[in-house]
């Protein structure tokens, strides 16, 4: 028998009654982006509540790294390259976009690929690609200096703000922090293959779904959640069968692991993680934009009274923020999770559920 | 972050694919995915083919909704 | 004649001279403009509706349009969803120094092609030239100025719970062909924008005595969500049918692959219109039947309510709609 959507729905009303209260954590940008754009929220029981976890590329930037990104954006000899999402990011009270107002030659791009055609387009000029996102897209941005180093080309560098899941995911839900269950990033595991998500049920004992990104998808991986809490179950269940497979995309993963190796990182919200980010391995270190230009004295300081670190750690919704939808909008953003359309804030301000 | 979109490989050239989002179409790398062929869906993300889609994509997991449904009206 | 604009042209002395002889009168030609007067002396009595509109459009060419078009028909489009009948239009060109005289051209003749189609006439204009880097090629303002035939009723501007909300066409197309141009996104074929002027849409409307539109509005920047977001009052409540909103599917896909919300991209050739139940079906049925109004579609409702836009999906969930906020950018991560 084929099941649809209503009647996904239908059966975790069903199960729900079976809890007093169950706090389901997503730790996927586009999940929480999707979850709010389909009104998720708004079909589900009261007592089953999604909770935003550091899933977001931009959101989980460190203030210093930002701040990195406008020093080396703001010199004369550079065309600096990056993903929208990063364009309006607060730094003081400067912004990557407020830099290309003022004239600074800032590129969105679709692709790191896309930089290095304009470092070969502007051979006089200084092309920097601001690396940023987890597992899915470090694969891209090691091609990107895997042929620049095959081509020989000098004119590009990366600011790599690189990151990878699991030990932020372990630093986070260690002590659980009142989460019964995850739903996984599906792109994320499309690269590092299901397997790699088994230390949430070992490890973390909790139970785990890796969820695709429409509707049903999502919906169908909450439903798995909710009845492996019910039957007392902790696994990981790969609720996106037609893409994530057990190992992943080896391809890319031996691409990451020529290119880069694991670095402590520092994520917004959370801290340093060790292990948690990606280097350039030696080979390589030559591309690092970080070392490559001369850095003026970052601000590092959150904004006061933005709640973003503890919303990015699941301890806070966006309404709990006091600055939230009055002195913090898209437009005029005081932390990353209002910045980046896949924030937990910005997706709260567009799609608040009725 | 992870915004992918599944779309037909129309044409390969070189290292370079045409997929097809459904009337628009846009070039992605086959670097991550060098077995693909023209005809196959593919999941694209930030201009790199990331992975070959199972064809028979929704079975699968309506399998396990119905294994779960199973459990849940048992 | 010189191939490009110099600081010459905008002199008033011969080079200008040139310019409105060979290049805007012939384009423009009729009994207002040729005179060449200080000012336009139109006939008219009763009310007129005057509006203004600046254009800075980069790149000025894209699939489907181009400055010069947009020019014309969004002053157009603001007349006429104001219930008038546009006549008459300015063109006022601020041209940066270097610009290619045969683009002026093509952005001059395209304002022209589109005045005819929409039925107006360029009766009056002004040329600037700014240096070099103190304009992005050229900037237009177009001023234009609608009458009111005997017998029109004026739309009141207000939804009304009850109304039904229709679009008159396919959207975002606009504001995803310029980003797709601008950003150099490289979707094949290019995505065309669907910038037109529909003053014949509105007075096919008008043609029916019995039809009754509450408010009609051209959804530009901000796109169907600000129209929506505007209209709504804090007795209203907008739903939207998720399903029913047309839309090209290179357009839906350019969206889903930057993370967009059609809802929020930008239109120059739909109209939004907020009709009472009784009329929708006449109201769509007549707007089908014009060129520009194939798609035309009911999308939602109004209800009474406490002032929110929101969205159903056909397995009824909810979500709210707001109005967008800054220059929409394309995300992929």
């Amino acid at each position: 028998m084929k099941y649809n959507i209503k009647d996904i729905i239908e059966a975790i009303k069903r199960l729900a009654d079976n809890f007093d209260k169950i706090n389901i954590m997503e730790v996927c940008g586009t999940h929480t982006a999707n979850i709010q754009k389909y009104g998720i929220p708004s079909i589900l029981p009261d007592n089953i509540r999604l909770i935003s976890g550091p899933g977001c590329p931009v959101c989980v930037t460190s203030q210093e790294d930002i701040s990195r990104a406008v020093s080396i954006a703001d010199k004369d000899d550079v065309i600096f390259t990056c993903f929208g999402d990063m364009m309006r990011v607060p730094c003081g009270n400067k912004s990557l976009y407020s830099l290309r107002e003022g004239g600074s030659d800032i590129r969105i791009v679709t692709s790191p690929m896309d930089a290095l055609q304009i470092s070969l387009e502007n051979p006089q000029k200084q092309v920097v690609y601001f690396g940023i996102g987890f597992e899915t897209t470090a694969p891209h941005t090691a091609a990107l200096i895997e042929e620049a180093y095959k081509q020989n080309i000098k004119n590009i560098s990366v600011l790599n703000s690189h990151k990878t899941m699991p030990p932020a995911i372990t630093s986070l839900l260690k002590n659980k922090c009142g989460i019964d269950a995850l739903l996984c990033p599906g792109h994320v595991a499309v690269i590092t293959g299901s397997d790699a998500f088994s230390f949430i049920p070992e490890k973390l004992k909790l139970p785990a779904a890796i969820a695709g990104f429409e509707a049903y998808e999502i919906l169908a991986a909450i439903l798995s959640l909710l009845s492996m809490l019910k039957g007392n179950i902790t696994e990981c269940i790969n609720m996106y069968p037609g893409a994530v497979t057990k190992t992943g995309n080896q391809t890319a993963l031996k691409l990451i692991n020529s290119v880069m190796e694991p670095c402590d990182a520092v994520w917004r919200g959370l801290g340093n993680i060790p292990n948690s980010g990606l280097k350039f391995r030696y080979k390589y270190a030559a591309f690092d934009a970080s070392k490559r230009f001369k850095i003026t004295k970052s601000i590092s300081e959150e904004p006061n009274g933005c709640l973003c670190s503890q919303i990015l750690r699941g301890e806070n919704l966006p309404f709990d923020c006091k600055h939230f939808s009055i002195n913090c909008t898209p437009d005029n953003p005081l932390g990353p999770c209002m910045v980046s359309s896949e924030g937990s804030c910005s997706a709260y301000y567009r799609y608040k559920t009725v | 972050m992870c915004l992918a979109i599944p779309g037909t490989i129309k044409k390969i050239d070189g290292m370079e694919a045409y997929v097809d989002y459904g009337g628009v179409s846009k070039c992605a790398s086959i670097r991550l995915a060098e077995n693909a062929k023209v005809g196959d869906i593919v999941l694209v993300h930030a201009g790199f083919i990331i992975q070959i889609l199972d064809k028979e994509d929704g079975k699968e997991l309506q399998k396990l909704v119905e294994e779960t449904m199973g459990i849940v009206y048992r | 004649m010189e191939h490009k604009i110099t600081m010459s042209h905008g002199s008033g002395g011969e080079k200008y001279r040139e310019l409105v002889q060979e290049i805007f009168l012939p384009a423009y030609c009729n009994e207002y403009l040729s005179p060449l007067t200080d000012s336009a002396i139109l006939a008219g009595e009763g009310k007129i509706a005057m509006t203004t509109d600046s254009y800075v459009v980069k790149p000025l060419f894209f699939p489907g349009g181009n400055i010069g078009n947009m020019s014309v028909s969004g002053t157009v489009n603001d007349l006429a969803v104001s219930g008038a009948l546009p006549k008459y239009i300015s063109v006022g060109m601020i041209i940066e120094a270097g610009l290619e005289i045969k683009v002026l051209k093509r952005i001059v003749d395209s304002i022209a092609d589109t005045a005819k189609k929409a039925g107006v006439k360029i009766v009056t204009g002004d040329t600037k030239v700014v240096e070099s880097k103190s304009a992005d090629g050229i900037f237009i303002n177009t001023a234009g100025v609608g009458v009111f035939p005997s017998g029109r009723k004026i739309p009141s501007q207000k939804i009304k719970a009850g109304d039904k909300i229709i679009v008159s066409g396919c959207i975002a197309s606009h504001g995803m062909a310029v980003m797709n141009a601008r950003n150099n996104l490289g979707f094949l074929p290019p995505i065309e924008s669907d910038a037109a002027p529909l003053g014949n849409l509105v007075s096919a409307i008008f043609k029916h005595d019995d039809y009754i539109v509450h408010a009609m509005r051209d959804p530009t920047r901000g796109g169907v969500a600000a129209t929506l977001c505007e209209w709504v009052t804090s007795g209203t409540d907008i739903v939207i049918y998720q399903k029913s909103i047309p839309i090209r599917s290179d357009v839906s896909a350019a969206c889903r692959l930057l993370g967009l919300d059609p809802l929020h991209i930008a239109n120059e050739g739909v109209i939004l219109f907020s009709v009472p139940e009784n009329c929708a079906n006449d109201v769509l049925s007549v707007l089908r039947k014009e060129e520009y109004g194939k798609y035309s579609a009911i999308i939602g409702e109004v209800r009474e309510g406490s002032g929110t836009v929101s969205a159903i999906t056909d397995f009824g969930s909810k979500t709210r709609i707001m109005m967008p906020k800054g220059e929409i950018l394309p995300r992929i991560c």
